[in-house]
């Protein structure tokens, strides 16, 4: 017999977001979570709400993108009106800093590509030196320019967490915290959800396991092809009002903590930190913000994206396993408001959102000329 | 509120300034650890709400034993041992970043 509607896999921003929105539609949800040994994307993440640079090649992804952005208006006040917590976010616009007059003419291109790629959706304008330092006077001389966009913004992704867990409590979800789910087995129409000392029964299940999804997927006919790429962040003690727009590397949090980071590394299932890459992010920082040269690191993280071959999500209904859903993404906050508000709808029987229809795993798949 | 469970009667002791009030330190204690004995226990104010705070792990990881330490803004005081002629200040919310 099957106990919960809907089995979510995964207990960080993607599997929360998606069990708050099923909760809201009624749905008797459990989310199953694992311990602080899973790799916890999203306690590492950024918080950036970032639009500019996402969806060059697949406009629907940018399309996705703008209208989670829309929708964080709704929800962040959403989750204080119910939760009493504030994930603090704002829909400042963003800038991503051109040192050079070489990069400026880089992103210009970039940019433009992307606009006209969407049809002229994505709305940006790129700032000289003088218009930068209008919206972030503490930017360095030396700096070239900058592209913004009114779209871009930020969160706390620790509160909204936190938030998005209190209101999957307050809408009457569940929370289980466990060992890896490690076997997914149907069980007449529905399904057995299996971990160590526990089976769970439910109706339709959800994987949003971030890199835990790869083993989980062919157990339902989807495929999860991901990569795990490494970010490093620094935190630096808590400081005055410095910054009132966050940049691509460089935010500063409600609390006015700096949070500094945006690197790139392919490591493998590795975590930790390298001093040389901390210092390339630094160093960058200092040349952004050459005011930050007495201000102290107190803290550094790696985390581990959670990357598709082409950086866009994949979200997928099993074809020989109906009822079974895939959601893979590495954008947990920005996509956070979307996951709510058009991913859930659809997963509990909805609307399918028009801009997600290209995000199968198919476009992996090697296409063979027809004429061949 | 806090007192030495054994003070030795003879020891070095240096004098800091806190506040611009002269005190006499224990050599080898901690800046908090001299604070707390001279019955201070107010070190800061939240950047967030302005809430009085002072040491809670005297170990490094709570950062709520901060003062400006010779000038210098947000230091643990817990981590830092008392020098002659130290210069202490309460560190009232967030530091300013210099122009």
């Amino acid at each position: 017999m099957a106990n919960y509607d809907f089995a979510v896999v995964g207990g960080g921003l993607v599997g929360s977001a998606i069990a708050y929105g099923l909760c809201g539609e009624g749905h008797r949800v459990v989310v199953m979570d694992e311990g602080d040994v899973a790799y916890r994307a999203s306690r590492g993440n950024f918080g950036l709400v970032w639009i500019q640079s996402k969806g060059l090649g697949m406009p629907n992804y940018s399309d996705w993108s703008q209208s989670s952005s829309r929708l964080w208006l709704e929800l962040a006040p959403e989750l204080k009106e119910l939760t009493g917590i504030d994930v603090q976010h704002q829909r400042s616009g963003g800038v991503h800093i051109c040192h050079t007059e070489r990069e400026w003419l880089q992103r210009r291109e970039t940019m433009d590509r992307l606009s006209r790629e969407t049809e002229g959706r994505f709305h940006f304008e790129m700032l000289d030196h003088r218009a930068l330092a209008s919206l972030v006077p503490a930017i360095g001389g030396d700096v070239f320019g900058a592209s913004w966009t009114p779209m871009d913004g930020h969160a706390n992704p620790l509160y909204l967490l936190r938030a998005l867990h209190a209101g999957i409590h307050q809408r009457d979800g569940e929370y289980r915290r466990g060992g890896p789910v490690r076997r997914i087995a149907r069980d007449g129409g529905a399904f057995r959800l299996e971990r160590d000392g526990e089976s769970v029964h439910c109706q339709r299940v959800v994987l949003a396991a971030g890199l835990g999804n790869r083993g989980l997927a062919e157990q339902v006919g989807l495929e999860a092809p991901l990569l795990p790429n490494r970010g490093e962040v620094m935190i630096t003690e808590r400081v005055a009002p410095l910054l009132d727009i966050p940049t691509t590397y460089l935010r500063q949090t409600g609390e006015g903590s700096l949070q500094i980071g945006d690197s790139h590394e392919d490591v493998g299932m590795n975590d930790g930190t390298r001093t040389e890459v901390l210092a390339d992010i630094a160093q960058r920082a200092l040349r952004a913000f050459p005011r930050l040269r007495d201000v102290r690191i107190v803290r550094s993280w790696g985390a581990l994206r959670v990357m598709t071959p082409d950086g866009c999500p994949i979200y997928q209904a099993s074809v020989t396993h109906p009822g079974a859903y895939l959601a893979c993404c590495h954008s947990g906050v920005t996509l956070a408001a979307a996951h709510a508000k058009r991913l859930a709808p659809w997963i509990g029987g909805g609307e399918y959102p028009e801009e997600i229809v290209p995000l199968t795993a198919e476009r992996f798949h090697v296409r063979v000329s027809e004429t061949a | 509120m806090f007192a030495y469970l054994k003070r030795p009667e003879e020891g070095r002791t240096v004098t800091i300034e806190y506040e611009g009030r002269k005190l006499i330190a224990r050599a080898g204690d901690t800046v908090a650890a001299a604070l707390l004995a001279s019955g201070i226990d107010r070190f800061r104010s939240t950047p967030v709400s302005q809430s009085p705070r002072g040491p809670w792990c005297m170990m490094g990881a709570c950062f709520d034993c901060l003062l400006e330490i010779d000038g210098v803004p947000n230091r643990q005081g817990c981590q830092v041992t008392v020098v002659e002629g130290m210069t202490v200040r309460s560190q009232q919310g967030a530091r300013r970043v210099s122009p």
